[in-house]
Formats: structure tokens, C-alpha cells, sequence
């Protein structure tokens, strides 16, 4: 296997060919959108720079506080991104189980995955713990971002049908029971379906990454089986908590439906 | 069997004293928006008075178990609400959440006939219409034999001849098994007819009829 072919700054200067592209397009048909194609564009430029620099120094300077840090600022960004994605307003005891939710799911997971599975040394090895940080947080805040949306949807929409179950002597548990199930189900089957293309419909991108980069196929979906598993494992258990603390936010402790 | 004592309800109910006695039918009829729907949903627990106290059998609700006291003060909505699944299901969903035993199949046949629905049990709940519904879910607390039975106008999605039966049904059974009957009518001479004792909700307060 060889290394990969660096690229030259001219060499990624010409794949900027296809935003051009992309623009005259936009420009022939009248479609309005250039504006927001430019600054994506810029943005994803910029971001990606930006993340390339700060990972030279975090690799070079190994330090255990820089990891932890960076863990604090992903799960903040990841926490804050679900609040700002959610398209009705919260409550702050949602918000409190989602955050919660987040960090408990998340770390159990990444700890395992990294001191069991991996099996990383030294434990805070930036080149391991941040990338796959990143993953496992990055795809439980979109399953936590459904769970959330369905969550609030079925509990406003079935209303009725959940009061109607608390008359009749249901537990909120009980009467929350299908819009709990719903919201679980549309929060991991992303997941479950990505994991049922995988590998036929498309190649995902850190086994790529791991090919482009001289790593041996084999290697790369052992890495990419172990990581699938591990997303799965941190989305349905940040997404069970979610659900199971998230229902009981819309319940007094008298059993009754607060009022909005 | 429950006591109002100083009851404020948000600026919908302010009720100094009331008494429901036990094992009676009580009629509540009154305008719509005045309130008659909050006082059925104070006795079921599903809301707490802002001010004052309601006891049942002496107890302030607030510190019985909210759960326990709903098994026992069931309520049906004015709007009948039809959970996923057949008809045995619908009927036996009550008597799931209050974790009794579910009886042999043909009590739920008996049940359907109680309440004059001509169906098979195995029928998906959904497809009812509106008055049907509205019996499904008459039946569905007949099985669970609480002892307050809290109904929210169920004659509401019904034609006047299925009504009067209708409620006939729950003034006999709630007599036979010595139940109490609480229950909101938009008819004064039904409220006549079937009620021991006739409350009016008006501006807020509860007001007896004499009768």
C-alpha cells in the first residue's frame, strides 16, 4: 500500500471547478440560491482550515487537558446544536434531560469504546479520542434531534389520547407509552438504515479516509464494523435516556399534564 | 363522598362548598364554557385547585395517590378517544392501565351488546364512526366497574334515541352495582329524568336544583 498523494494547494484550488460549475448553473436557470452556495462554500473552506490547524497542535502537544477540553467544547456545541434544531421551544426540564442525556450516553459509550474496545495508550491520545469524540457525539445529537422533534410532536398532537389514558388510571408511563416508542423509533432508525446500506449503497466516509490513506482495506472495516457499533450503541443509549427522563418533563408530580 | 371546600379553579370555578354524595346520580348541566367539564376534571385528579381543598371520603386528593384515585374515579372525555388496535382492545385498555385481570372473551361480547354496537370484537377500532366510538368507549369503563363513573356528555355524538338508552344503561347499572354517577348533560329533561340530584355550574359557582 502507498501513502497518500499530498495535495498541493493549486491541486485543491482546482476542485473549487465545481462550485464554479455549480454557479453558472445557478446563474442560467435563475435559481436563487448563489449567495447561500458561496457562503457555504467559504464556510466549509474556512471551518475545515481552521480544524486542521488545531489538530496539528493538539496532536503535537498531547496534552490530556487539551483533549478533555476539546470533549467539553464538542459536547457544548453538540448540546446547544440539538436546542437550537428542536422546532418548538423547550422546557428547561427537557433541556436539562437532554444535556444529561447527552453527556451520560455519549462518554459511557466513548470510554468503552476507546479503553475496551481500542484499547488507546496513553488514554488521552488525541489522534483516537477526538475523531471518534466526534463521531459518537456528532450522530446522538442527530438521533436525540429527531427524539426530540417526535417527542414534543406526539405529545402534542396525541394529547387527548394521553390524557384519555390517564383517566382511566394509567401511570404517565402507561399513557406516554406510544408517543415514548415513536420517538425512540425515529431517533435511531437512521442509524439502523444507514447500517443496512453500508458498504453497497455507499462507502462510509472514515473507512475511505482510512483507505485514501494507505491503511489496508481490511484494517479500515475493522475499524468502521467497530464504530458502527459503537455509534449505534451511544445513539440508542443517549436516545433511551432522552425519551425515558424526556416523557416524564411533560408530568407534575401529581401525575397530571402541565399546562404549557 | 366529595367535598368542595373554598375551591378555586384559575378564573374558571370558585366554588365555596359543595358535597356529591355517594351512590347518586348527579346530573351537572349548565352553558357551554362554564366550567362543568373543569369541575369532572378537578374530581379526576387531572387538575389541582389553585386555592381550596376537595376531599374524597374525607381525604384531600392531594395526598391520595393520583394514579390509585383515577382507577376508582374513572372519566370518559366528551370527545370519545380510540386507542390503536381492535375492538377487544379498546375495550380492554382500561382495564390494562388499571392493571386488572382481563375476563374471558364473553364479557367483552356481552359489553358490545350493553352498549347496542353490533360489531365482532376482532373489527379495528378505527374505522367506528363517531357515535360508535363514543360507545366503544362507554363500554370500555362499564368493564372496568370503578366506583365513580365521571362522564363528559356521552350522549354528545349520539342520536336522540341511542342517547336516552345510552344513559338509561349507566343509570341502571350504576343503581344495580350501587356506583356513583357523575355526569354532564347538555339536556335539562334528561337531567330530570335520570337525576337524583341536578347541579348547575353558572358564573363560575355550583348551584343545586330542587328537584
Amino acid at each position: 500500500m502507498n501513502g497518500i498523494i499530498d495535495l498541493s494547494v493549486l491541486q485543491v484550488a482546482a476542485a473549487y471547478i465545481f462550485i464554479l460549475l455549480l454557479m453558472v448553473i445557478l446563474k442560467v436557470k435563475g435559481i436563487p440560491r448563489e449567495k447561500e452556495v458561496l457562503i457555504a462554500s467559504i464556510r466549509m473552506t474556512l471551518q475545515l482550515i481552521l480544524v486542521g490547524y488545531v489538530l496539528v497542535y493538539l496532536f503535537e502537544s498531547m496534552n490530556p487537558f487539551l483533549t478533555i477540553l476539546v470533549l467539553v467544547i464538542m459536547e457544548s456545541f453538540a448540546i446547544y446544536n440539538i436546542f437550537q434544531r428542536s422546532g418548538r421551544p423547550l422546557s428547561n426540564s427537557l433541556k436539562k434531560v437532554v444535556a444529561l442525556s447527552m453527556a451520560f450516553g455519549t462518554l459511557s459509550s466513548l470510554l468503552f469504546f476507546l479503553f475496551v474496545v481500542i484499547r488507546i495508550a496513553p488514554w488521552y491520545d488525541p489522534q483516537y479520542f477526538i475523531p471518534i469524540a466526534g463521531m459518537l457525539i456528532g450522530n446522538s445529537m442527530t438521533g436525540i434531534s429527531l427524539g426530540v422533534n417526535r417527542l414534543l410532536e406526539g405529545m402534542k398532537e396525541r394529547k387527548s389520547l394521553v390524557e384519555a389514558a390517564l383517566m382511566l388510571g394509567a401511570t404517565p408511563k402507561q399513557a406516554a407509552k406510544e408517543v415514548v416508542d415513536s420517538a425512540f423509533d425515529s431517533a435511531i432508525l437512521p442509524t439502523i438504515n444507514s447500517m443496512v446500506g453500508m458498504g453497497i449503497v455507499f462507502l462510509p466516509g472514515m473507512m475511505t479516509g482510512q483507505i485514501l490513506s494507505g491503511v489496508s482495506p481490511t484494517t479500515a472495516i475493522a475499524y468502521q464494523i467497530a464504530i458502527m457499533l459503537g455509534i449505534l450503541g451511544s445513539v440508542s443509549l443517549t436516545v433511551i435516556l432522552f425519551v425515558q427522563l424526556g416523557y416524564q418533563s411533560f408530568f407534575n408530580d401529581r401525575d397530571q399534564l402541565k399546562t404549557d | 363522598m366529595f367535598t368542595f371546600t373554598n375551591v378555586c379553579y384559575k378564573d374558571i370555578l370558585s366554588v365555596p362548598h359543595l358535597i356529591i354524595h355517594e351512590k347518586e346520580i348527579t346530573c351537572i348541566v349548565g352553558e357551554s364554557g362554564s366550567g362543568k367539564t373543569t369541575l369532572l376534571r378537578l374530581l379526576n385528579h387531572l387538575i389541582s385547585p389553585d386555592k381550596g381543598s376537595i376531599t374524597f371520603h374525607g381525604e384531600n386528593l392531594l395526598f391520595l395517590d393520583p394514579v390509585a384515585l383515577r382507577r376508582r374515579v374513572v372519566m370518559l372525555p366528551q370527545t370519545p378517544v380510540i386507542f390503536q388496535g381492535s375492538l377487544q382492545d379498546n375495550l380492554a385498555i382500561g382495564l390494562r392501565f388499571s392493571q386488572q385481570p382481563l375476563p374471558a372473551e364473553s364479557v367483552f361480547k356481552e359489553v358490545l351488546q350493553r352498549v347496542k354496537l353490533d360489531k365482532t370484537l376482532g373489527e379495528d377500532a378505527e374505522k367506528l364512526s363517531g357515535g360508535e366510538k363514543q360507545r366503544l368507549a362507554l363500554g370500555r369503563i362499564l368493564l372496568m366497574e370503578p366506583e365513580v363513573l365521571l362522564l363528559d356528555e356521552p350522549s354528545s355524538a349520539l342520536d336522540d334515541a341511542t342517547e336516552s338508552l345510552i344513559m338509561k344503561i349507566f343509570v341502571d347499572y350504576a343503581k344495580e352495582q350501587n356506583k356513583t354517577l357523575i355526569m354532564i348533560t347538555h339536556s335539562k329533561a334528561l337531567a330530570t329524568d335520570f337525576g337524583d340530584r341536578i347541579l348547575e355550574v353558572k358564573g363560575g359557582n355550583v348551584y343545586e336544583w330542587d328537584h
